[in-house]
């Protein structure tokens, strides 16, 4: 952990831009893909923000009508550290009700007892994501943690149980290892083995995750398939700005200990016109971004872009690689799926969506082995087994530790997205 | 009186330079009340606290007959449980973990005639006492370890997962309650609560890292969290000496003073949380240590015999000099507060009191199946469904 600071993202677009070329010539700028930045699924008019799938609106009158989906609603633009930022300030205003059990019936205009900790939080973060917290709410709920990971944790378990909201920072979701037992073994079961009678519900851990291209060994990781088997938590990981507000507000009022991963090549990267009022999106349910008929496509946080630049080329591959693509697969109707809450993970959206296109292929940036596409795989062989057309097929980062110099040879890029599409389709 | 401890404690600390003392029967009648409806002043020993960066507390204390006889009660019924929780798991009633307090009797009683109800108290896996006397019941301590509905939690969590609203456990993995301590008392501080938390663990546990962590939040923060070290001498089978560079565990707060008491004499235990709490409370003084030196009678859990680390001698020597129910026996009788008859009654009364618990836990049922898919997540937040081993047992919410 020798690089607590984080550098700017200045190459955060090229980085998703790029690909496995062999050639010497420099890529041109803005890369050979579509970045990012000009993504088709990033909400970038009111309109198209306003009307994001499944969106709730928390109202702050409560009592009064439901405000119609659109009509005077406002929306800003913001990136994602910004919607994250908007969120904890709505979070820092949550709904806690007075017998401390999180149920949103009545949201407060003020909840005193959230509060906001991590390793240098009060200042902004490293990542800008608390920015001007701590001026706005007071540095008594918006405060520094001294470099202590399984105490910040513990630390969030004990004000959970006391009927905070306590939303951890964990600075990197590579340093969360040291506080594992404290969420497996006490956050995740403290309301099994208390009959009932303690929770740690209110606790979130945010966590930047997966990689920016230069993080190296222990600034790129993605430990979320690390958590997938500890019932009692739920994880969860936003592809956008409005994804990120609205996933987390729904996290942090969760009656349940939640860990929120934010990919963190898209906090400056990715860019919406997100609803400044306060809403939720549900945890717990996959989106379908593209709809398809032929092969499914399921992913979750930064390799969402990944794929959708792979489903381009799929249409279209550009000249350099074209022999490589069958004429016959470049029609084929891809559905694109982002998962989005990893646990519990949402079953039925795609077993229902693999049962129609018989073909699944799923892209994640941790390692192959027991990582979360290998119990997603498993399952979806068990469910799905007789409307199979192909393996079900996955692409991840290796095996081996994500080495700084070769870290965009471990990223699963679009061109190995769309090798593995091909694979799957002309099976 | 020979002192175990002073032959185990190291002497080079300059100032302890004479042991802690741990019999369990030196404090001193000073004055007694013509009639015991006032208290008596008693003074504790000389070398029953030690102090490190903070004064000791009065040695001269005063007490009421029923006061003491509510401890040597509750001492008493205390040891009663774990005796039978021991019987039980013997009968193969009880499964699982079982960690028996047997020997502790003077930390968990002295504690709670110290503190008040709405203090907290959390703790690692020696637990049962702490939770009856945190508001729990006896029958809810075995029906939990039979893991029966009966049970605190229900029958879902057994030994070491036992809560009421004042006690957060019970809890099985070494040192990890201790900053969930720190939270706690964040939250006390936080909501201005005029109450303290008591955050405990044993001298094994305090060679874990994140015990500094909470050390060290609760120093920076000011939080109102008493550090709570129940030195046994020994951390699972290897003894403190073995296993700490420092074995003054009240020491290891660096800048948070500690202190070190005779953890077999119920009077000081008392004495000492009421200086802790009148020091994290009353005065705002932040994180204090305290370290109690006690013994625990039986081995670490229920399948150590205890006597591969220690010698049966050490054992019996600490059983017949140091027990802290005799001690508070002798006193009573000595001072002539209660005469031996009383005490029988009051024997026979814990014991009652026990058996009957037990014959109430072992005729509560076990937990129904449905139960096995309960309080996992928040109800109405639960995943559509969770696997059992069998395809038919997969359970659907």
């Amino acid at each position: 952990m020798y690089a607590r600071s984080a550098r700017p993202l200045r190459r955060a677009a090229n980085v998703l831009a790029r690909f496995n070329s062999t050639t010497v010539e420099p890529p041109p700028a803005g890369g050979h893909l579509p970045s990012v930045a000009t993504s088709q699924l990033l909400r970038t008019t009111r309109e198209s923000a306003l009307r994001a799938p499944r969106i709730k609106w928390i109202d702050e009158d409560s009592t009064g009508p439901v405000k119609p989906v659109v009509g005077g609603r406002e929306t800003r633009k913001m990136n994602t550290y910004q919607a994250v930022r908007d969120a904890m300030r709505y979070g820092g205003e949550s709904c806690l009700n007075s017998s401390g059990s999180k149920k949103c019936s009545i949201v407060l205009l003020k909840d005193d007892n959230a509060v906001v900790f991590g390793e240098d939080v009060s200042f902004g973060g490293v990542f800008r994501c608390t920015m001007g917290l701590a001026e706005e709410f007071g540095r008594e709920r918006v405060f520094n943690t001294p470099l202590t990971e399984q105490g910040i944790v513990g630390f969030g378990i004990g004000l959970a149980a006391m009927g905070h909201t306590a939303i951890a920072e964990i600075q990197f979701a590579d340093y969360i290892y040291p506080a594992f037992d404290q969420l497996v073994n006490e956050a995740a079961k403290f309301r099994y083995r208390s009959g009932g009678a303690y929770n740690a519900g209110g606790l979130t851990v945010r966590t930047p995750t997966m990689a920016v291209g230069h993080g190296g060994l222990y600034h790129s990781q993605s430990p979320e398939g690390f958590f997938m088997g500890a019932a009692g938590l739920k994880v969860v990981i936003p592809r956008s700005p409005i994804q990120a507000k609205g996933l987390l507000l729904a996290a942090i009022r969760d009656p349940n200990p939640v860990v929120f991963m934010e990919p963190k090549v898209l906090y400056r990267s990715a860019v919406e016109q997100v609803p400044i009022d306060d809403f939720e999106l549900p945890l717990g349910s996959a989106e379908t971004l593209v709809a398809g008929a032929d092969l499914t496509v399921l992913t979750w946080g930064t390799p969402v872009y990944h794929c959708e630049a792979a489903l381009h080329m799929l249409a279209n591959p550009p000249p350099s690689i074209a022999t490589h693509v069958p004429s016959a697969v470049r029609g084929a109707k891809i559905e694109l799926i982002d998962l989005r809450s990893i646990l519990p993970w949402d079953v039925e959206t795609v077993t229902e969506s693999v049962k129609r296109t018989g073909r699944l292929v799923i892209v994640h940036e941790a390692g192959m082995t027991a990582g979360a596409g290998a119990e997603i795989a498993a399952e979806v062989q068990k469910r799905c087994f007789l409307k199979l057309n192909a393996p079900v097929k996955r692409v991840t980062g290796w095996d081996t530790p994500c080495g700084m110099q070769y870290e965009k040879f471990n990223i699963p890029d679009a061109i190995r997205v769309l090798d593995a599409m091909v694979e799957t389709l002309s099976y | 009186m020979a002192s175990l401890a002073r032959l185990r404690l190291p002497r080079r600390v300059p100032f302890a330079v004479r042991a802690i003392q741990t019999s369990a029967d030196t404090t001193e009648l000073r004055h007694t009340p013509e009639d015991f409806s006032k208290p008596l002043t008693v003074k504790l020993h000389e070398e029953s606290f030690h102090g490190y960066k903070c004064d000791i507390p009065e040695l001269e204390v005063q007490v009421t007959k029923d006061e003491l006889l509510t401890m040597y009660k509750q001492m008493q019924t205390m040891r009663r449980m774990e005796m039978a929780a021991d019987a039980l798991y013997k009968a193969k009633l009880i499964r699982g973990f079982c960690h028996l307090a047997i020997g502790q009797e003077a930390v968990s009683v002295g504690m709670e005639a110290g503190i008040q109800r709405e203090d907290f108290i959390i703790t690692a896996y020696r637990c049962h006492p702490f939770a009856v006397m945190r508001g729990g019941t006896i029958k809810g301590v075995i029906g939990e370890l039979l893991g029966r509905q009966a049970g605190m939690s229900n029958g879902k969590g057994g030994s070491m997962h036992i809560f009421t609203p004042t006690f957060f456990g019970g809890n099985g993995i070494v040192g990890a309650q201790v900053p969930v301590g720190a939270g706690l008392a964040f939250a006390q501080k936080y909501q201005e609560k005029k109450n303290v938390t008591f955050a405990m663990y044993g001298d094994g546990a305090s060679n874990q890292g994140q015990v500094f962590e909470a050390f060290n939040m609760a120093k920076l923060w000011n939080l109102p969290c008493v550090f709570v070290c129940e030195n046994n001498k020994y951390g699972m089978g290897t003894s403190a000496e073995r296993s700490s560079s420092n074995t003054e565990y009240f020491t290891r707060g660096d800048k948070i003073p500690g202190l070190q008491v005779n953890g077999m004499d119920i009077i000081a235990v008392r004495e000492a949380v009421k200086y802790a709490r009148k020091w994290a409370v009353d005065e705002s003084k932040g994180p204090l240590l305290l370290e109690f030196v006690t013994y625990r009678y039986g081995g670490h859990s229920m399948s150590d015999p205890g006597t591969t680390y220690r010698t049966r001698e050490e054992v019996q020597r600490m059983r017949s000099t140091q027990d802290p129910i005799r001690g508070l026996q002798r006193y009573i009788e000595e001072w002539g507060v209660a005469s031996e008859q009383e005490l029988k009654q009051l024997d026979k009364d814990a014991k009652s009191e026990v058996d009957q618990a037990v014959e109430e836990a072992k005729a509560s049922p076990e937990p129904l199946t449905k139960d096995l898919w309960t309080d996992i997540y928040y109800n109405g937040t639960q995943p559509p469904y969770m696997r059992g081993r069998e395809r038919e047992e997969v359970h659907h919410y």
